[in-house]
């Protein structure tokens, strides 16, 4: 899923500190299941916004609102009405996929992303979430025993650990593992040096990655 | 051990010839100062073989390895250009090979690179379109093969003959499996390699035997890393915040036992004796002497370890 952590207060506050209603609108789909920006987390943010305005004297009104997925038109549809409320802003609290659909769907309105999105990642367990891809277009992760180097890796490397690899770790900081550690060791530990590891791994074509463009999928069997 | 000579490089003349290789290195200035690479270049000039020009080393700007090194060999000294994977991708490493070759650089050397995390712009973009094993491959296509990646070829005798270095780690982890990393760079087409610094003797030994056992020394050229501690502090900051560097407990003790005023000397000490022990080492065609910001202190150790041009005549 896409992992995302909400902005820091003092920048949500700028949004919205020169305006007296807005609307904060959350999302049932990645953001909610890693805790950034659901309805438990709109909930939140529209409380201190109230409650800050409220301290600082400032007249400002916060609606809620939680919609199935803002990465896809349908839902977004949803908010014809409460847009039509006159609102000063809009702050999405979905990955940046959201704030994006929204402000084409409503071309008029000021809308904020009250996110940060970081990667594609999982739950290591309750509150930890790590990087798993980086969407290069071209997965190869069985050459290197079902993990990625590419988006585990700080340099992205292809043929082995370089030589900044101690101890298990990666030379950026001790809290990141070093991922050809775990791939080399594991390739030892089953015997597929020789036959998986040793070959010099080709030249990676880049032309999926985000590198080829920004990136479209087309399935002409489901298109109307 | 006299192999192919495939270039001008005046390193692998020696290399070929069977004589004890020493390269030196030297980083170039953060600024556009070539009085600073010229006056460093006097400490190398006649001390050593070729002289490895850092490429935008610890991810801090510096003047480009190029520049630093076609500066160098007007003073006389070959220079082995360095050039690492995080800053280029593949067109602009090409682009910049050629015009290093065009220029009279004989050497070059490839790297991953530092990560800009510990640099001076962490908040830079990197690059690692290829990484080194790949760039190997790349720069001897373009050499042996007179093809750029693209498959464009070049005239007979416009292709970038270069001599392609690449660093190996004995020292780094999984320990294992660090001697299959190198013979990936082998296989890719490596002619020379040049290790980390050495400390920890026995686990190169170990290395290198197993180096030798894959027929890896009949194929490339494996120098040595070698820099002299100058103090018991560098020992103990080597040993505990340099990533995939192993500094033994025995060595501490010995540069503690010395008073502080002669710690340089005991380390210049301990230096000729890794040096001596390597020169009969099976595998090992010669030594890199890293002294960055230390390059004054060259001509005395070639000298007291019997070493380079000058100890040959």
């Amino acid at each position: 899923m896409i992992i995302a952590e909400r902005k820091p207060f003092e920048e949500l506050k700028g949004f919205v500190a020169d305006k007296k209603k807005v609307l904060v609108v959350g999302c049932r789909g990645c953001v909610t299941v890693c805790n950034a920006g659901g309805t438990k987390e709109v909930g939140i943010l529209a409380s201190e916004l109230r409650l800050d305005a409220g301290k600082d004297g400032r007249e400002l009104t916060v609606d809620e609102h939680t919609l199935e997925r803002q990465c896809d038109p349908e839902y977004i549809e949803e908010l014809v009405e409460m847009v039509g409320k006159n609102y000063d802003a809009i702050l999405s609290m979905a990955c940046s996929v959201g704030p994006q659909f929204i402000s084409t769907r409503y071309p008029d309105q000021t809308v904020y992303p009250s996110l940060n999105t970081l990667f594609m990642g999982g739950a290591l367990q309750h509150g930890i979430w790590a990087e798993r891809c980086q969407g290069c277009g071209n997965c190869v992760i069985h050459n290197f025993g079902g993990m990625c180097p590419v988006a585990r890796c700080a340099k992205s490397l292809q043929n082995g650990p370089c030589g900044g690899s101690a101890n298990g770790v990666c030379e950026i900081s001790k809290e990141v593992d070093c991922i050809w550690h775990l791939i080399a060791t594991k390739m030892m530990e089953t015997g597929k040096v020789e036959t998986d590891f040793a070959p010099v791994q080709p030249i990676k074509d880049w032309s999926t990655s985000r590198d080829g463009g920004p990136r479209k999928v087309v399935r002409e069997d489901l298109v109307k | 051990m006299s192999r192919e000579v495939k270039t001008k490089s005046n390193l692998e003349k020696v290399l070929a010839a069977g004589l004890f290789a020493v390269t030196g290195e030297l980083g170039p200035p953060r600024s556009a100062g070539a009085a600073e690479v010229e006056e460093k270049a006097k400490h190398l000039h006649g001390n050593v073989d070729s002289v490895n020009i850092t490429d935008n080393q610890t991810a801090v700007v510096r003047m480009s390895s190029l520049a630093a090194g076609l500066i160098l060999q007007k003073t006389g000294t070959e220079a082995n250009m360095q050039m690492v994977c995080r800053d280029r991708n593949r067109i602009a490493m090409q682009s910049d090979i050629l015009g290093a070759a065009a220029l009279g650089i004989n050497n070059l050397l490839v790297l991953s690179g530092d990560h800009q995390k510990f640099g001076d712009h962490p908040q830079s973009k990197n690059v690692f379109d290829l990484d080194s094993v790949n760039l190997i491959k790349m720069v001897k296509a373009m050499r042996d093969e007179r093809r750029l990646l693209s498959g464009q070829e070049m005239h007979e005798g416009e292709e970038p003959r270069l001599f392609i270095g690449a660093a190996y780690n004995p020292f780094a982890d999984p320990e294992d499996y660090r001697v299959l990393r190198v013979a990936k760079k082998v296989e890719a087409g490596v002619d020379f390699l040049q290790s980390q610094c050495i400390y920890d003797m026995p686990r190169f030994k170990k290395f290198m035997a197993r180096a030798v056992d894959l027929g890896l020394t009949e194929k490339a050229y494996f120098m040595a890393g070698i820099t002299p501690l100058k103090s018991l502090g560098m020992a103990r900051y080597m040993k505990n915040n340099v990533p995939g560097i192993t500094v033994p407990d025995e060595l501490i003790d010995r540069m503690k036992g010395v008073p502080k005023d002669k710690q340089v000397d005991e380390g210049i000490k301990i230096a000729c004796e890794q040096i001596e022990e390597l020169k009969s080492l099976q595998g090992i065609a010669g030594v890199h002497l890293m002294l960055i910001e230390w390059e004054h202190m060259v001509p005395r150790l070639v000298k007291e370890a019997k070493l380079g041009p000058s100890q040959r005549k």
